[in-house]
């Protein structure tokens, strides 16, 4: 997948799980809980559904590492490029 | 014969506006059936029936806004015979006349260019209140719209102004004054529930050391789907604490303090853009740790799509309030009539806590009881969030 193929499938999930949000207004420096004001319940939504996605069980300890949507993607590339990765 | 009215909503809900009917004359219904929908400032809320029975007729039409207590339908007991002719008038128009004063300019009234909904066939029109705001600025009815969210929930990408772009009028209620109405309810139901609930107030600081290292342990190597989280832990405490307390669990009507054996746990749950919704998970004190978290889950993700159901809205025993992972150190709430209490919670983070006659670095939350003086006193308070932090000392037991 590409970059921008990545970023798309993440910001369609993100705004499935938060559909109040508009795909069009969310930065990619935009933080998830601080500037888009999604609660702890809402990211593990998240979690689970981009795991359902990219089959990458984020851990909770690399959670910061998905906290924007540009280190969301750098994140789910580097995920999903290993060869040893699920099926990506 | 029975009056199906307009539920209430929750203490700082009056009105709803109805946008879909799911049944007609003739239908079967059950308790617990979903018949139709109404269009509210926090979202779409499933409007169900508590009565078996036929429906016999359909007393308010799309479009209306109507109060807590409005017939909605009549429904005949099966069995009965179908009425001859209606006597009475459709009641919606008579109590419209009395719409609660906490409504000054009723936000929900269609913008004057807006044509009526139309008769739909689609189950269910569950739309965010974003999306519901943008729809109502660009004047398009919801109905005409295909939803993409969950269980097919109108979301704000879903609505796109049409092509031959109408200029927004200055009738049209905006984002503004659409939190702004909100603004106004949760006011007046907060100015109310001051003024007639004596107010007091008990805060206690839990040790989360033991849930802290059982989560981790719990969560290590579990996939998402299955992790718990903080707030789990903390609400289903707080439920068990309130169906051992019984002075803190039910409704207080016009005939005093109502305890409820069962626990109700409402969950707050803050609205992007400001306001709240606090629904209610059912027997909260029952439901294992892993169902309780799947029950809450479920739940902010039907709060985002505007998907509650009229039981949430009004069931809640008691309710609870967490400011989540990451933020402040407490928060001293207003307690929900009809409910006598409200518990809230600070952010979990570590604290310097005294153990042995040292003072120590410990993970711990601060809880806040608020409660009413009617039923209870701070002594009983103190006894209730001792339960809960009890309780945190045991998280396997939870």
């Amino acid at each position: 997948m590409t970059h921008d193929e990545i970023r798309r499938a993440f910001l369609e999930e993100l705004t499935h799980v938060a559909p109040d949000l508009d795909a069009a207004t969310i930065g990619g420096g935009d933080h998830l809980q601080d500037d888009l004001e999604l609660d702890s319940m809402d990211i593990l939504n998240l979690v689970i559904a981009l795991n359902a996605r990219f089959g990458v069980a984020i851990p909770e300890a690399d959670y910061r590492r998905i906290a924007t949507p540009d280190l969301a993607v750098a994140y789910l590339a580097e995920k999903t490029a290993k060869p040893a990765g699920t099926g990506g | 014969m029975s009056v199906f009215t307009m539920p209430s909503l929750g203490a700082d809900m009056e009105a709803g506006k109805l946008v879909e009917w799911l049944v007609k004359p003739g239908d079967q219904v059950r308790h617990g059936d979903v018949v139709a929908v109404v269009e509210t400032q926090k979202g779409a809320i499933e409007i169900e029936v508590f009565d078996d029975g036929i429906v016999e007729r359909l007393d308010a039409e799309l479009g209306q806004t109507l109060p807590v207590g409005a017939a909605l339908a009549e429904i005949r007991s099966i069995g009965e015979a179908a009425a001859a002719a209606p006597a009475a008038q459709p009641a919606a128009e008579v109590v419209e006349a009395r719409m609660p004063a906490a409504a000054p300019t009723p936000v929900l009234t269609p913008a004057p260019t807006a044509s009526p909904p139309k008769q739909r066939v689609a189950a269910g029109l569950g739309a965010s209140p974003a999306a519901r705001a943008r729809a109502a600025e660009l004047g398009i009815d919801l109905a005409d719209i295909k939803g993409s969210g969950p269980g097919g929930a109108i979301v704000l990408a879903d609505v796109t102004a049409p092509a031959t772009e109408p200029a927004p009028t200055s009738a049209a209620p905006d984002r503004g004054a659409f939190i702004a109405e909100m603004r106004r309810a949760i006011a007046a139901a907060m100015t109310r529930s001051k003024r007639e609930i004596p107010h007091y107030y008990v805060t206690h600081t839990v040790d989360l050391g033991a849930a802290m290292a059982w989560l981790d342990a719990v969560n290590a190597g579990r996939p998402p789907e299955e992790r718990l989280l903080m707030g789990a832990l903390l609400m289903k405490a707080v439920a068990l604490a309130a169906a051992s307390e019984a002075a803190f669990n039910g409704h207080f009507g016009p005939e005093g303090f109502h305890p409820t054996e069962r626990v109700h746990l409402g969950l707050a749950v803050a609205l992007r853009g400001g306001g709240l919704v606090a629904p209610a998970i059912l027997d909260a004190d029952r439901l294992s740790l892993a169902a309780l978290m799947g029950a809450m889950r479920d739940l902010t993700a039907r709060v985002r799509a505007g998907r509650l159901r009229s039981s949430e809205m009004n069931m809640a025993t008691l309710t609870y309030s967490g400011l989540g992972e990451t933020g402040v150190e407490s928060m001293a709430g207003i307690i929900v009539p009809p409910q006598v209490a409200l518990v809230t919670s600070g952010a979990p983070q570590p604290m310097a806590l005294v153990r042995d006659g040292a003072v120590v670095a410990r993970p711990a939350v601060t809880f806040t009881l608020a409660a009413d003086h009617r039923v209870s006193d701070g002594r009983l308070g103190a006894r209730f969030l001792s339960e809960i932090d009890q309780r945190l000392q045991s998280p396997e037991a939870l």
